[in-house]
């Protein structure tokens, strides 16, 4: 009991003296407490407003050079386990919270302090997520640099790394994350899968075996020519950090794989790389769409669905050949898109959810049906 | 076209009068749902006895029937109506129930109409355990080992099948699992399980395998007729299975389940849903999870919106009501806007950036002799809700928005009772769940109990029990500074421990100190709360209504100057009251610009009554929503603050501004002047605002209406007793006495019986009326105890004196006028709470009447009343006694508004702001064509063991009314609405009268006979009866043998007890035993004389015409001269 209320006194002192810092380049500065890894880091500040599923956020490579900033408050309540974990690693830059908790919940295996400060990532916590948020909604993504180290730091100091920071536009976020060499996911299913890998979570690969696809990964920059070699019956397209317009070999790859009218498919970044590679703009939104809960209505049935999203940039001006399939009706943006022509469709929302709702699960079926035809 | 157009006319049932289980939060969604089908062009026919709520003011509906609901006067209504529609799903269990009656007796069919939201296939399918668990089952859910009986051989049979202790017995089609439990052994389960068979309308018990100590979950959810869901809310309960979930403390959104869990538990609710066929609407699902292995169970689904709607409503801002009857008729999720923000569709799931906690409000305290150990029935009466920008925020603020006099989590001075206890008592406390439990469990952690034991004792989830410890720990931190004047140098401690949740009075405590010296040192830091917004999307969306929390967050100086550059940046570019929403949101200074500003409406607060509790509830949420609409009106700013989320004033749309804060000195004041208000209200919340009057005036607060001074000379003995005496109206001999001693001799002195009570009461607690010296001893004994040294009160007690209620409003300019003058159906003695009674008086001569309009304007010139006043008094012949006046809103508000046509807490807010009556549009007492008579509710079947009879102590939870042309139609009327239904002649009526109730009783007992009654009676009162040419059955006394009263009601050879006791009886005799009885066999009772005669008056009148006729209000109202 001694070395408990020990190990809080100097938590509260912790609290109290709030030493670290996420700095933005506007000039604002929220200050909290460090956790896990404490190393300094840059990054683009972004909100999340999902109320669970922070490990898979955590390890979500499309958080590649982001300062996550979740706006629930009670954060690490369930800990983190070892199946839980979107990818192979954590990409993101930091994660920023309002408090952190020790777990509870029979699947936990390590608590989130620990989870973090493994990976090699800073955490800041005490921090008014709300007025963070606020802030980021009014003046939209910022870049950021977060300040954990014991060493002191001035706050203008901060601020100016933040602003010398290159950023995320035009920057090639998924060469960083890619999978480094190919690798089958699954050997059995009806169908063969090629996967690109731009930063893919494992629940799409998951999802496609599910769905009796047998799994191949390779490297975001693996040329089209060399994935039909290899006679895929689809090719899918995998979500992805950053921005799309700098991916510009992906881009090419997917119009080679157009071209070949191998059925295509894509989630997030690979949607957007879709449309991209059929003319469509693709430009950034003011502070993206980042959470669980944003409505999605499909245009062919009717339907509402409530999806997973995580995305900065989104697409605009479809080209003839695209087809409106879905629509956010939160802010009436693009969701999905299908070509009128080719067998190639996408959406922006996550329908492999993780974290997030599963109602949209159901659109790997498409996928199906699409090779299922092209088989005929 | 979204909406259906087949449909003209709906009818809506409410829940009717208040009971445990079923509160105030049904007048929320029926009021939500009349509002919402009348903006979209539907005529709204609603049916509900409780003339305390908000949806029958005839402004809320076109057509509003005040009547009794039994399916007969279900009927009635309908014909007369003609709806196309029924909407059963918003009135709660009674109004889900009453439609299934209406369905099965072929009444919908017969008449076409059509069940709307739920159909009757779904909601058989929900309710009966047994179909629910086969189509659970066939959906691949995982269900507890159970069976249902309906005899007594059945239940033996399935419990040996499931073969381990504990077992779940829970009654079907009942309230809040009323007359179920958990049996332990095969000696409890016989009891409880024959229990659950009588309470089940439909003799039909579940019975299961023990869940307790697994993890309980609630996922509100709403879906519409396209097949599209979603979840509004997730409920996690701190209290785990095996406690009622609504008597556990609850949080939003579920803690401590990782996403695959969540997500799992949220596709397998809609999944529920499909399975059970609800075709729109809202409904709830409730989940058990193992904690050590993860297995989950399906508890049950409500295919309706529940007081669990109703707290996801305001715990998220997503008005489930109103989208539910909107989806009834036609439209989609996604035709919907969100309110919140106005720009989004009502086809998402809200994300909330903090936690909520309910904590549930209980009086055991009124129902001596029954078990507080808290099981699978509900006994709350009451919630408070709060909103923190953490766990631990939330829930200290949730514990002190109980208004049980602690002030947070422990360290409030109140910790004595948990601090007595001995190591081992105390792990016996912790263990069993309590309304006190909780600060048990404060103590153990103050003692340095581990997490681990204590999980071992509660199974209370590790994630609760660590915020709880730091919290119990913190305080060490806090009182290491030894004085008040530290924390000038600590600021940041102070930050901190305000962030946690501790309110001034903690800190105050904590370091020896008083409250308003924290106050005092914390203002002087600039350290206040900021206000988040409930916005339904974390902040991802400017939000356009004003629905805040008070938070400590996490601000620290440094963020705040940004946001606060913002807000005068805003303020610079907008002024006063165009200031958005989200920009009012961020820090405490920017609405000071709303006053500089000269187009500004001027800011009034409402301070609302807290969570309900026997002796305040509904009656005074009608009151301050009847204030919100008339000042709102009258080009005021209405601020609003309450903590109870099952209230109408708690909607976003009642006020401007909406505070979900505890009602404590110190959260309101920040509050009033953060609105820069001109004023507050304070006589509409019952005695919580009252109570806080002197406090808030002391502060700077201005009280609008009738001065705190003038209601505390109105509570002051002997300022009053000088009142009286100069108006020259006679009062009860009285004295007070500060020892027994002194009891015994003023008792003496004014003679027996006296009525003894405590100083300051509500509720009338501590209340009796005592027949004889010894039992004053005892009794004097205790109330010293109650009163905590402050002195009792003893008046003379006028028996068989005619009791009044008179309510009258004053506009401070010398008008004053009688809104009605209400006549007790039971003599003096019985709490005007718990009284049947009706208006205009029957028994009172003109002058008599006249007189009583005279003496009410003196005491409102007198107490210089502003507003609402309230007298009782009682009448013995000619003369005239003032028992008590207090010159504020009253219980009887909104009956006698709606028996009146006139708003009186309208008109009276009116006044308060400097209107006169006439101004207000009320220019003379209004004199009734018909009678309006209104009867309690109690909730005796729930505390098994209690005291059943009425006394100055009230115990009733809700009340209701019955209008007719005459007084004993409408007495009758108000009966069957109260659920009790006198049969029809040819039954069987038992009769105990006591000897001073024989004469009128014989009277009243021929004419049952010759209505066609059957009469059975003790030997007392047979004897009696034979004498008068009556020809009873006799039966023994309980206590002399075979047969007796007792048996008859188990035989059901009797069908209305009517037994009466005189002055001075004890209550522990055989009458104690026929109530008991009879309540667990659901007879109508009747206690006293007056309430027997005039209910065969009633009866007469009911044979001479042959039927109850029904009206609606507004037909009624039209009646009355303008």
């Amino acid at each position: 009991m001694n070395a408990l209320i020990e190990t809080l006194r100097t938590q509260w002192a912790a609290e109290r003296a709030r030493a670290a810092f996420l700095a933005l380049a506007d000039g604002a500065v929220f200050h909290g407490v460090a956790f896990g890894a404490q190393t300094d880091a840059l990054g683009e500040a972004v909100f999340n407003t999902g109320m669970s599923g922070y490990q898979e956020i955590l390890t979500d490579p499309s958080y590649a050079g982001q300062f996550v900033v979740l706006t629930a408050p009670e954060v690490g309540n369930y800990g983190c386990n070892s199946t839980d974990a979107e990818s192979r690693a954590l990409f993101l830059s930091g994660l920023i919270v309002t408090n952190r908790n020790a777990p509870s919940n029979f699947r936990s295996e390590e608590s989130l302090e620990a989870y973090l400060r493994r990976a090699g990532r800073p955490g800041l916590y005490g921090v008014d997520t709300r007025a963070l948020t606020l802030h980021l909604r009014d003046h939209g993504a910022q870049k950021a640099y977060l300040h954990v180290s014991p060493e002191p730091m001035r706050e203008a100091e901060a601020i100016a790394k933040a602003q010398a920071w290159e950023g995320l536009d035009g920057q090639d976020y998924a060469a960083r994350v890619t999978a480094p060499e190919a690798y089958v996911w699954n050997e059995k299913g009806r169908f063969a899968v090629t996967v690109y890998d731009f930063g893919v979570k494992r629940n799409i690969l998951r999802c496609l075996a599910e769905a009796g696809c047998r799994v191949t990964v390779v490297p975001a920059k693996t040329p089209a020519e060399e994935v039909l070699a290899g006679k895929p019956d689809g090719v899918f397209l995998s979500n992805g950090p950053a921005d799309p317009s700098a991916v510009t070999y992906a881009q090419e790859n997917v119009r080679k794989l157009l071209a070949a009218k191998v059925p295509l498919m894509g989630i997030c970044l690979g949607h957007q790389l879709l449309g991209l590679a059929c003319g469509a703009t693709c430009s950034r939104l003011p502070f993206g769409h980042h959470g669980c809960n944003h409505p999605v209505k499909n245009l062919l049935d009717g339907t509402v669905a409530i999806t997973s999203q995580n995305h900065n940039y989104a697409l605009s001006n479809l080209p003839d050949c695209l087809e409106l399939t879905h629509v956010n009706l939160n802010d009436g943006t693009v969701e999905g898109i299908r070509h009128r022509t080719l067998p190639a469709c996408s959406v922006q929302f996550h329908p492999e959810a993780a974290p997030g709702p599963t109602e949209t699960r159901a659109w790997f079926k498409t996928f199906l049906s699409l090779m299922e035809q092209n088989a005929q | 076209m979204p909406k259906r157009t087949d449909i003209r006319k709906i009818l809506l049932i409410g829940s009717g009068p208040i009971v445990i289980g079923q509160g105030c939060e049904f007048d929320y969604s029926g009021t939500q749902a009349c509002k919402a089908l009348r903006a979209n062009g539907y005529e709204v026919v609603l049916v509900n006895s409780n003339p305390a709520t908000i949806m029958t003011d005839p402004a809320t509906a076109e057509r509003t029937y005040v009547e009794p609901m039994p399916p007969e006067s279900l009927e009635a209504i309908i014909a007369r109506e003609r709806p196309q529609a029924l909407l059963p799903t918003l009135g709660g269990q009674t109004a889900l129930n009453l439609s299934m009656e209406l369905y099965r007796r072929g009444i919908l069919g017969k008449y076409g109409v059509e069940m709307i939201g739920a159909n009757a296939a779904s909601i058989d399918r929900a309710e009966d355990r047994q179909k629910f668990k086969e189509a659970m089952l066939a959906i691949g859910l995982d269900v507890p080992r159970s069976g249902s009986a309906h005899t007594m051989d059945e239940a033996r049979a399935i419990a040996g099948t499931i073969g381990t202790w504990p077992l779940i017995i829970r009654p079907g089609f009942t309230l809040g699992g009323t007359g179920g439990g958990i049996a332990n052994n095969a000696e409890e389960f016989e009891r409880i399980a024959r229990g659950g068979l009588d309470a089940s309308p439909t003799s039909e018990i579940l019975i299961e395998e023990s869940l307790l100590g697994w993890k309980e979950y609630e996922m509100e959810v709403v879906c519409d007729r396209k097949g599209n869901a979603v979840i509004v809310c997730s409920i996690e309960n701190l209290d785990p299975m095996g406690v009622h979930t609504g008597d556990s403390i609850t949080v939003a959104p579920i803690q401590t389940l990782t996403d695959a869990e969540y997500q799992a538990m949220r596709t397998d609710s809609f999944a529920v849903m499909r399975a059970i066929g609800i075709a729109t609407g809202g409904s709830n699902v409730q989940w058990a999870v193992n904690p050590k292995t993860g297995r989950r169970i399906i508890i049950e689904m409500n295919p309706r919106v529940s007081r669990s709607s109703a707290l996801a409503s305001k715990a998220t801002g997503f008005p489930i009501a109103k989208i539910a009857a909107l989806l009834a008729v036609g439209f989609t999720l996604d035709e919907l806007k969100n309110d919140i923000t106005g720009t989004t569709p009502a086809s998402f799931e809200p994300a909330l950036d903090y936690i909520v906690v309910k904590a549930p409000r209980f009086t055991f305290e009124k129902f001596h002799g029954t078990s507080d150990t808290l099981g699978t029935q509900m006994k709350s009466v009451g919630e408070a809700m709060a909103i923190g920008r953490t766990f631990k925020e939330a829930f200290q603020k949730a514990l002190r928005s109980l208004e049980i006099g602690r002030f947070g989590f422990g360290a409030d001075g109140k910790d004595a009772p948990s601090e007595a206890l001995d190591d081992q008592a105390l792990a016996a406390a912790v263990a069993r769940p309590t309304a006190e439990r909780i600060f048990h469990l404060h103590e153990a952690l103050r003692r340095g109990w581990t997490v681990d034991r204590l999980y071992a004792l509660t199974a209370i989830d590790p994630y609760f029990l660590r915020h709880l410890q730091e919290l119990a720990l913190f305080e060490d931190e806090i009182a290491a500074l030894g004085s008040v004047s530290a924390l000038a140098t600590h600021p940041e401690l102070l930050r901190q421990a305000k962030a946690f949740g501790f309110s001034d009075r903690q800190i105050a405590t904590l370091l020896d100190s008083t409250e308003a010296a924290v106050t005092s040192a914390r203002r002087a830091l600039a350290i206040t709360p900021t206000y988040g917004l409930v916005d339904t999307c974390a902040g991802e969306f400017a939000a356009q209504t004003p629905y805040y929390y008070g938070t400590y967050g996490l601000v620290d100086s440094r963020q705040s100057t940004v946001n606060r550059a913002g807000a005068e940046k805003a303020a610079a570019t907008h002024g006063g009251e165009s200031l958005s929403v989200a920009e009012r949101e961020l820090s405490t200074v920017d609405c000071s610009l709303s006053t500089r500003s000269g187009a500004a409406r001027p800011a009034v607060l409402i301070i609302g009554g807290g969570p309900n509790r026997i002796g305040q509830g509904i009656e005074f949420d009608y009151c301050c929503c009847q204030a919100a609409y008339a000042l709102r009106e009258a080009g005021y700013r209405v601020v609003m603050a309450n903590s109870n989320p099952e209230t109408v004033s708690t909607d976003y749309d009642t006020s401007d501004a909406l505070y979900f804060e505890p009602l404590t000195l110190e959260d309101l004041v920040q509050v009033y002047e953060r609105e820069h208000c001109i004023g507050a209200i304070v006589q509409f919340g019952g005695q919580t605002p009252l109570n806080l009057a002197q406090g808030l005036k002391a502060a700077g607060v201005h009280i609008l209406g009738t001065s705190p001074d003038d209601i505390d000379l109105a509570e002051d003995r002997d300022a009053f007793k000088r009142l009286a005496e100069r108006i020259g109206i006679r009062q009860p001999e009285s004295g007070i006495a500060h020892s027994v001693e002194d009891a015994l001799e003023i008792a003496s002195r004014i003679g027996y019986p006296v009525l003894v009570r405590p100083s300051f009461v509500l509720g009338g607690r501590g209340m009796v009326i005592v027949h004889r010296e010894e039992d004053l001893a005892e009794l004097a004994r205790q109330a010293v105890a109650i009163a905590e040294g402050k002195p009792i009160l003893i008046d003379r007690f006028l028996e068989n004196a005619i009791e009044l209620d008179v309510d009258s409003v004053s506009d401070g300019q010398g008008t004053t006028l009688i809104g009605a003058i209400l006549e007790h159906v039971e003599p003096a003695g019985v709490h005007s709470g718990d009284a049947a009674c009706v208006t205009p008086p029957i028994s009172l001569s003109p002058s008599v009447l006249e007189r009583i309009r005279g003496y009410a304007r003196a005491f409102a010139d007198g107490l210089h009343v502003c507003g609402l006043m309230n007298l009782q008094i009682a009448v013995k012949g000619e003369e005239i006694y003032m028992i008590e006046v207090n010159p504020r809103g009253s219980r009887t508000v909104p009956f006698v508004s709606k028996a009146i046509g006139v708003s009186l807490a309208a008109v009276a807010s009116r006044v308060m702001l400097g209107q006169s009556l006439a101004q207000a549009g009320f220019t003379h007492e209004v004199s009734l064509p018909y009678y309006a008579a209104k009867e309690a509710v109690f909730p005796f079947a729930r505390f098994p063991g209690a005291t059943i009879a009425l006394s100055p102590e009230m115990k009733s939870t809700g009340e209701v009314m019955g209008l007719a042309d005459t007084y004993g139609l409408a007495y009758l009327k108000s009966q069957s609405a109260a659920g009790t239904h006198l049969p029809p002649p040819g039954s069987t009526v038992f009769l105990s009268l006591c000897d001073a109730d024989k004469p009128a009783g014989i009277e009243a007992a021929k004419r049952l006979a010759a209505l066609g009654y059957a009469l059975t009676a003790t030997c007392g009162t047979a004897t009696a009866l034979w004498q008068h040419g009556l020809r009873p059955n006799a039966v023994f006394r309980v206590s002399e043998g075979h047969p007796n009263p007792l048996d008859l009601i188990r035989a059901k050879q009797v069908h209305w007890i009517v037994n009466t006791a005189g002055p001075g009886a004890d209550h522990v005799g055989d009458g104690l035993k026929i109530r008991a009885e009879a309540i667990l066999h659901g007879l109508p009772i009747t206690t006293v004389l007056e309430g027997f005669t005039a209910a065969v008056e009633g009866l007469g009148e009911r044979l001479q015409t042959n039927t109850l006729p029904v009206a609606t209000l507004q037909e009624r109202h039209a009646q009355l001269e303008r």
